[in-house]
């Protein structure tokens, strides 16, 4: 006991002596490391992953019957398919799959993995099946409407003839996706199609591999010697859960890791200015919102909805708090996709919102709620939102909630106002049209519930407009009708469309070739270079 | 006299004991179900669709009210509960709607991470809070009572998010003495094989001495981090536990006698202190392993605490409670372990 005091320092010392100064070691040269917030994964199953982080691993390790051209995504091309016809009733589409193709497991690809693919996932109807059963398969008919033909060759027949550009976009989606049918179906157990197997497991063709998932933690991707296009120079690929920002500018500053894929705002400045480093961006399709409940009696007066729109200031919250990260948009087509409408016809205008308000009998203003997510982003996006609104008399009370949280709320319909971030499902602009301005059914046990049925938008007028959109095979044609439903949306509808998000990673300077594109599937690896 | 004494005491002690176990079990059963019980129902008021986890925000109705059934939401809650009780009786925890594993999979996965973190905090926070509190009590009022207790207030009150970045900026980014967040280097982390999940165990098991010093020095940081804060509180305890001993009269008794003063205090004083203290430890370190969701986060640390966090966030509610469930037994565990050393430590205890 009479040792104790010296007992410690002797244990202090040791623990420093463990601590002699680390070496600075570069990541390895033919591995790609990033950090960025995985913990939305749940599941690698191209059937079920919708989430965007899970959507890029896809996209990097799988392929699809067609691709487009991340910068002009206008250019369709085939991938797994060579080539595809379209019958003169518009109704089926033959595809011929290329020859000599292999799963990383060494099967060779044929048309049977693709019906395989495309039924699995309708019949397993997970989160993003309606993208495929918007077209009328259902687990039912699905066996007669997508058939093998030949060894290479299988039909695809939908209920309607849609616009070819909205089915062949809808089959870039990673649900569409093409998986190893031997493979899976070695896993497969009491019919569940393998499911249970491949939510953690890897079954496709694309240029890397997914060797582990651990969640939270860690993703590991390694190169696929079998892949058809051109070997990546990488051999690995990791994804670290770096949930915090800060931390990830620690990282890669000290050379720890290659990207950092959260970039805060506030970093970018610093983080380009540092020879070390450079800062990579490319627009994104998500679009943030509000949505203005009309449930609401308040809300649901047409000249309350129009003065909430000239009471956001774009301009300063897309140069300010949000600098880089958005740019001010007001449809609800996001750039890059048909018919998008680029007018901003908004901007703060408190002198005009108060002449709506008086006009609506609210000179004075109102108390009204908005949900707001509590991540950093949404949180002051809607911090300035309540100062901007505050300018007019508009008394807005901030309730932050977890994402969960506010979002059972708003699909509930309990909510006053919605500060939401909605990216599209597919590169077609059905995707957006389908969500923003269409609502067969406003009834509270309605089926579908996209964002027009969440704020109780009644349009049964829109809604066939939309759904004329969708039928209308001339592209030219179709674009002005989507330019006409956004104008009309602009004026009318009660959504305050704000910004268009960019997607920023940092990287270490001699970090190349990483493809940002328009969608996180569309996001890739496959070039980069150390 | 003292034969028919003695044996009558082992007959009645035999009877005593089994009692006295008996109704730990009971008491540790009790304590299990009133906590499944408030976890579950916590888990089904807070107003988070635990469907909407699973299927996301794009889902279909007919998707979304599968998932509903398959969840067995559509029972009535006591049902669910029953149905709960009855897997977990038989020893499954069930699957985790957000990994897709199982939950005792994914425990025994973040555990050890945060079970390693949570020792290592508390052997710091005992082997420094302990004397610095005793310095404090015998220089009560002095300017190394003053440093003590000051050096106690910031543990307490600084955030620990704010300490762990500029402890990551300074230890990290500028002296480059320790490694960043996580718990490896990536170059060292398949060269070992994970067999307990403890990164320092394990490596030193397995001769890998540089994953070793590397997994050290990643863990030091957020373990002194965290052993500060128990320190705080241990220190603090220590020093009013051995304040209320100095001033005792066996202590006066002795200094009368003329034992050494050193003796006094760390023999006499803190032997006396220590029954206390091994409470005071004991809860420190169940709350350590509990995971710390803050510093689990800014040093991107796999454990318990960001599990649940995000669990609990996603209403992923098998894991939440079978998460509840394994702190629901370390303090238990550790309640009964400091039970045992007070009996130890303790004559009195052990008399009775």
């Amino acid at each position: 006991m009479k040792h104790l005091p010296k007992l410690v320092g002797a244990a202090l010392v040791a623990s420093l002596a463990l601590l002699a100064p680390v070496a600075r070691a570069a990541t390895p040269p033919d591995t790609l490391i990033q950090a960025w917030a995985i913990d939305d994964i749940i599941s690698l199953d191209p059937a079920e992953v919708f989430e965007f982080t899970a959507s890029e691993l896809l996209g990097n390790s799988y392929q699809g019957l067609i691709g487009y051209d991340v910068k002009d995504v206008s250019n369709i091309f085939g991938v797994v398919a060579e080539k595809w016809d379209i019958s003169p009733d518009g109704k089926t589409y033959t595809f011929t799959i290329r020859d000599g193709m292999k799963f990383a497991s060494g099967n060779p690809i044929t048309a049977s993995d693709a019906v395989f693919s495309l039924r699995r996932a309708v019949k397993l109807d997970k989160s993003p099946a309606f993208i495929l059963t918007q077209f009328g398969f259902t687990a039912d008919n699905v066996d007669a409407m997508i058939r093998q033909t030949g060894p290479m060759t299988f039909e695809y027949e939908i209920d309607k003839a849609y616009a070819p550009t909205l089915v062949l976009y809808c089959l870039t989606a990673t649900v569409g996706f093409i998986v190893d049918e031997k493979l899976v179906t070695e896993h497969a157990v009491d019919g569940d199609f393998g499911y249970n197997w491949l939510k953690t497991a890897y079954a496709g063709s694309g240029a890397f591999t997914i060797r582990e998932w651990r969640a939270n933690e860690v993703v590991v991707l390694e190169r696929n010697d079998n892949y058809s296009g051109d070997k990546p120079a990488m051999a690995r690929a990791i994804y670290r859960h770096i949930p915090e920002p800060a931390t990830q500018r620690l990282l890669l500053e000290q050379g720890d890791i290659d990207i950092a894929r959260n970039v805060s705002a506030d970093s970018i400045d610093v983080l380009a200015a540092n020879p070390d480093l450079a800062v990579d961006s490319g627009v994104k399709g998500s679009i943030y919102y509000l949505g203005l409940n009309q449930k609401n009696p308040i809300l649901a007066i047409p000249e309350v909805r129009q003065a909430m729109k000239y009471l956001v200031d774009y301009a300063t919250i897309a140069d300010t708090i949000m600098k880089g990260r958005v740019i001010v948009h007001e449809a609800f087509l996001p750039r890059g996709f048909l018919g998008a409408l680029e007018d901003t016809p908004f901007a703060l205008d408190v002198a005009k919102a108060k002449a709506l308000l008086a006009a609506a009998g609210y000179p004075d203003g109102f108390t009204v709620t908005m949900d707001t997510r509590n991540t950093d982003e949404i949180t002051a996006i809607g911090t300035a939102i309540q100062q901007n609104m505050a300018l007019a008399g508009i008394k807005l009370e901030l309730i932050p909630g977890d994402g969960q949280q506010t979002l059972t709320k708003y699909r509930a319909r309990n909510h006053d106002i919605y500060i939401g971030r909605w990216g599209p499902d597919y590169q077609d602009p059905h995707t957006n049209a389908d969500t923003f301005a269409r609502n067969p059914n406003n009834a509270d046990d309605a089926t579908s519930k996209p964002l027009a049925w969440r704020n109780a938008w009644d349009i049964p007028e829109m809604t066939a407009k939309t759904d004329a959109a969708v039928l209308e095979a001339d592209a030219g044609v179709r674009a002005q009708m989507y330019l006409d439903l956004q104008r009309e949306h602009q004026e009318t509808s009660p959504f305050v469309i704000m910004f268009q998000e960019i997607e920023v990673m940092a990287r270490r300077a001699n970090v190349k070739g990483f493809v940002v594109g328009p969608s996180f599937n569309d996001n890739s690896f496959r070039a980069v270079t150390k | 006299m003292t034969d028919t004494a003695s044996g009558e005491g082992r007959h009645g002690a035999l009877p005593a004991l089994l009692w006295k176990i008996v109704k730990i079990l009971a008491s540790v059963a009790l304590t299990f179900l009133g906590l499944l019980l408030v976890t579950f129902l916590i888990g089904r008021v807070v107003p988070v669709d635990p469907v909407l986890a699973v299927v996301g925000d794009r889902a279909s109705q007919s998707v979304y009210d599968r998932v509903f059934i398959e969840l067995g939401l559509d029972k009535p809650l006591y049902e669910q509960f029953w149905i709960y009780l009855q897997k977990i009786l038989s020893g499954d925890l069930g699957t985790s709607f957000l990994t897709k594993k199982p939950i005792v999979e994914d425990i025994a996965r973040v555990f050890p991470a945060t079970l390693e973190l949570a020792t290592v905090a508390i052997l710091i926070g005992t082997i420094f809070g302990i004397p610095l509190g005793v310095l404090a009590a015998v220089r009560q009022g002095k300017l190394s009572d003053q440093i003590v207790r000051v050096v106690g207030l910031i543990g307490y009150s600084a955030p620990i998010f704010w300490l762990g970045l500029l402890g990551l900026l300074i230890f990290y980014a500028r002296l480059h003495w320790v490694a960043g967040p996580g718990r490896i280097d990536i170059s060292y982390e398949y060269s070992i094989t994970p067999r307990t999940g403890l990164m320092l165990w394990d490596s030193a098991m397995q001769g890998q001495w540089d994953a070793f010093r590397n997994a050290f020095s990643h863990i030091i940081l957020p373990a002194a981090l965290l052993g500060y804060y128990s320190l705080a509180y241990i220190s603090r305890m220590t020093r009013s536990f051995m304040l209320a001993e100095l001033a005792q009269e066996y202590i006066i008794t002795a200094r009368v006698k003329g034992v050494a003063e050193w003796r006094i205090i760390w023999v006499h004083a803190l032997r006396n202190a220590a029954v206390p203290l091994v409470t005071v430890v004991a809860l420190s370190y169940a709350g350590l392993l509990e995971g710390s969701v803050l510093t689990e986060t800014v040093f991107a640390w796999p454990g318990l605490g960001q599990y649940l966090t995000n669990s609990l966030q996603n209403a992923d509610m098998n894991a939440v409670l079978g998460g509840t469930l394994v702190i629901g037994a370390i303090f238990v565990g550790l309640n009964l372990l400091s039970d045992l050393l007070y009996t130890l430590l303790d004559p009195r205890v052990r008399r009775r």
